[in-house]
């Protein structure tokens, strides 16, 4: 804001006031809002291209199962339905929660919080019941180079879940006990973004590893 | 905007993940992502309904699934993440498609090196007869 009052006052030499709205015009830094979202947009594409190189090992491995059980034998898609929809809906209450935090709402943002913090337990209680059970059935990450790669990207997807409900609790409390600073609406935007992302991170989850591990 | 950050009023650029500054009222938010939530389901139920349905031709299902997931992270980052094509989200655009640049080399790499090397490689139990 001050820096756009200190523009203006000093004229414009080179007429870039007429650009205003082409998007080329420069009127000093951008505001501390776009450079710490910008640079966790940055930070999340980096986590994805991490999860792309557990998708490639995944994908080169699928077929080494050293005689044990394939995806076929060992997935159910009704559980990933479920953790499907309960990750599709955290992500709709997530949305809902930083709308309420733009307009400033307590309650509703507390709620919609709350709500985002239980859909995203239930999915990892799923997770969480499916990996014991293949491990009891003897189909845990030791069994083979296929089950190990499967731990590895399910598992690593469930871990920035949880560190996300982490998070998510963090932020309830900070607002709980500060209120909508403008550094809380920040964390909260960068919150947002990496909740979304985890959910465009399951797509890829359950399409290349659950459904096509399944289809025949 | 009714609501506010003190410091987004700039215009040029917005943030990724905020809605451009004119994305009006409370009702047009939420049903933005109402519209989201709603493509995202008939995307999903379609996908998994594809994967276990024996009406379509079975070899197809594979691309459909590729094709159906693609779209639906399209559908997350248009309306959950808010990546437009308007010129305040260039930025965050450019940034994206390196990402994806980044992504399509790895895994496409990956799987031609690895498919080239299973195609070359000896099969492992004439290698093992060779080193008895």
């Amino acid at each position: 804001m001050a820096d756009t009052t200190m523009a203006h006052f000093h004229g414009d030499p080179h007429h870039l006031r007429s650009l205003e709205g082409s998007g080329l015009a420069h009127s000093g830094p951008a505001a501390k809002r776009i450079v710490t979202g910008y640079g966790f947009w940055i930070f999340i594409l980096s986590d994805m291209v991490m999860f792309s190189a557990f998708f490639a090992t995944y994908a080169v491995l699928l077929g080494q199962t050293a005689g044990g059980p394939t995806g076929r034998d060992l997935f159910s898609l009704r559980n990933v339905a479920i953790e499907t929809g309960l990750l599709l809906a955290s992500s709709f209450t997530c949305g809902l929660a930083s709308i309420a935090a733009d307009f400033r709402s307590t309650i509703w943002f507390q709620i919609a919080m709350a709500v985002t913090c239980a859909l995203g337990l239930g999915f990892l209680a799923i997770e969480a019941r499916e990996f014991a059970d293949l491990v009891a059935r003897g189909a845990g990450p030791t069994r083979s180079a296929f089950l190990s790669a499967f731990f590895t990207l399910v598992g690593c997807h469930g871990l920035h879940v949880s560190a996300g409900i982490l998070w998510l609790l963090t932020m309830m409390a900070q607002v709980f006990a500060k209120g909508f600073r403008a550094d809380i609406q920040r964390r909260i935007l960068c919150f947002a973004l990496f909740w979304h992302a985890l959910d465009i991170i399951w797509v890829a989850v359950f399409t290349v590893v659950y459904l096509l591990g399944s289809a025949k | 905007m009714s609501s506010g950050y003190d410091e987004s009023t700039d215009n040029i650029d917005v943030a990724p993940g905020d809605e451009h500054l004119e994305a009006g009222s409370l009702a047009q938010r939420v049903g933005g992502y109402l519209v989201g939530l709603g493509l995202a389901i008939l995307l999903t139920a379609t996908s998994f309904f594809v994967a276990g349905t024996d009406l379509v031709w079975q070899p197809s299902i594979p691309v459909a699934l590729v094709v159906l997931a693609i779209a639906q992270m399209g559908v997350h980052l248009v309306f959950f993440l808010h990546i437009s094509t308007g010129a305040d989200n260039t930025n965050n655009v450019l940034a994206l498609a390196f990402g994806v640049l980044i992504v399509i080399l790895l895994i496409g790499g990956s799987l031609w090196i690895m498919a080239n090397l299973n195609h070359n490689m000896m099969p492992m139990d004439q290698l093992m007869q060779m080193q008895r």
